[in-house]
């Protein structure tokens, strides 16, 4: 099992470095937006990939409800983690696209607000975690998962809404559609690579999630037996 | 006791107490004041301006006061393991969340009609849309905050500093109710919009979260 992972990571890097290649060099630049369009590389992949965490979550807050097992608990702690990470990437990639293409930092726009509230949600959600007390940690982080999930299509429903009835400043960007092939091809593997990268991450976290519940429940068991760590 | 009568005994259980000791609402009400007091020094504004800034000042205030009440909501069950009794009884989980969530919108709902005249007073507001159509929205918005906010309340009481944990985790899941409150009172007090798609927004938000709450709360009141 320990040879599989690290045969994957050694794949991820290879994979992470070629798709770098493709995006920065090999793939066409952009006619109206020149180099800093290359950024797309980077951000789309990210933010696929913090969904694909956020998901993962979900899923495994869900089971934890149902099973209490807790290593979907340790898994739904490590999916959060890293999906804020990418989302923060997301969110910190999205402005410097904007600024030189849209003219502007940010846009109270559908998808930038939903993202935006979807990382406040699940940075909240690890401040619970954070701040839990003992054993209720999982039941408690499983539940405010549930209700982030549940929140996410209201959220972007509203602010769609919220949007159109405003005329907003700049819509569009990049956009799937009338893809470059080069450009496309750049493009998936990068989100092979970042998808790759995210399940690395999520791996290590939860493991290092396991070791702590080790840990803990080691203390436990020499707090009950009345000795002194 | 069915989940009904059980809901019922504990509601008026905690109305009397409110009714004697008036805690939850006087604090609620004396800081919802301060709010109101203090936007209007640092806002001024006039009867035109303060028809489109309305929506969000009342409802920013009516939700930092509605917290106040929230946070109190499970503390006085701590005390005593009442919670831990209840737990061990046979009634309805759910029973106890319902009584709670309904007494906590009758304090923030009470609060609302006792602070309305006071924001029409200050901001010499005036509304040119149909006020019962606000009615409806005050009543759905403080359910969507009211549901949440009770659920949430149970689990930050079991962390650490609990009274700030409360809007931390409140106020991310609320954004799509609050936009929709707000946006639906503006729209109202201008008269520019109709506020239908806000108003069926909320009822979509109280129809989904109160479902979620209610699956969900048996396992936050026995994690253990």
């Amino acid at each position: 099992m320990k040879n599989i992972f690290i045969a994957f990571v050694v794949l991820t890097i290879a994979l992470l470095a070629y798709s770098t290649y493709q995006g920065l060099f090999v793939a066409p630049t952009e006619q109206t937006m020149g180099e800093v369009q290359r950024i797309f590389y980077y951000h789309v992949p990210s933010a696929w990939t913090a969904g694909v965490c956020f998901f993962v979550n979900f899923l495994a807050s869900l089971f934890y409800l149902w099973k209490r097992n807790l290593a979907s608990d340790a898994l739904a702690a490590a999916s959060a983690e890293v999906g804020v990470m990418f989302c923060t990437v997301v969110l910190i990639t999205g402005p410097i696209w904007a600024r030189p293409v849209w003219g502007i930092w940010w846009t109270w726009d559908a998808r930038l607000t939903t993202t935006l509230v979807l990382w406040l949600i699940y940075v909240s959600y690890l401040v619970l975690r954070r701040f839990a007390a003992g054993g209720q940690t999982q039941v408690l982080a499983a539940a405010l998962a549930i209700f982030g999930f549940v929140d996410v299509p209201i959220v972007y429903m509203s602010i769609r809404w919220f949007r159109t009835q405003h005329p907003s400043p700049v819509l569009g960007g990049g956009e799937n559609s009338g893809l470059d092939p080069a450009m496309r091809h750049a493009f998936f593997w990068n989100l092979l690579s970042f998808t790759c990268v995210g399940i690395v991450l999520m791996v290590i976290r939860y493991r290092l999630q396991k070791a702590e519940e080790q840990v803990e429940s080691a203390h436990a068991a020499v707090a009950l037996q009345g000795g002194s760590r | 006791m069915t989940t009904l009568a059980m809901t019922r005994a504990t509601l008026l259980k905690d109305l009397r107490m409110e009714w004697r000791s008036k805690d939850a609402i006087n604090s609620m009400l004396f800081f919802a004041l301060l709010v109101v007091v203090i936007f209007s020094f640092a806002f001024n504004p006039t009867a035109e301006e303060s028809r489109r800034i309305a929506g969000g000042l009342v409802w920013v205030a009516f939700l930092f006061a509605a917290v106040v009440a929230l946070n109190q909501t499970w503390a006085r069950e701590l005390r005593n393991q009442v919670l831990d009794a209840y737990r061990v009884s046979p009634a309805p989980p759910n029973a106890l969340f319902l009584a709670k969530a309904i007494g906590n919108f009758l304090f923030v709902v009470v609060l609302e009609a006792l602070m309305t005249p006071l924001f029409v007073v200050f901001y010499d507001l005036r509304s040119i849309g149909p006020v019962w159509q606000l009615v409806v929205v005050a009543l759905l918005g403080t359910w969507a905050l009211v549901v949440n906010g009770t659920f949430f309340a149970a689990l930050s009481i079991r962390t650490r500093s609990r009274e700030i944990m409360l809007p931390l985790i409140l106020f991310p899941i609320s954004i799509p109710a609050l936009l929709a409150m707000v946006d639906a009172t503006t729209s109202i007090l201008t008269g520019e919009a109709s506020p239908d798609f806000w108003i069926k927004m909320l009822a979509v938000y109280d129809v989904v979260f109160t479902a979620v709450c209610l699956l969900l709360f048996e396992s936050v009141l026995n994690a253990e």
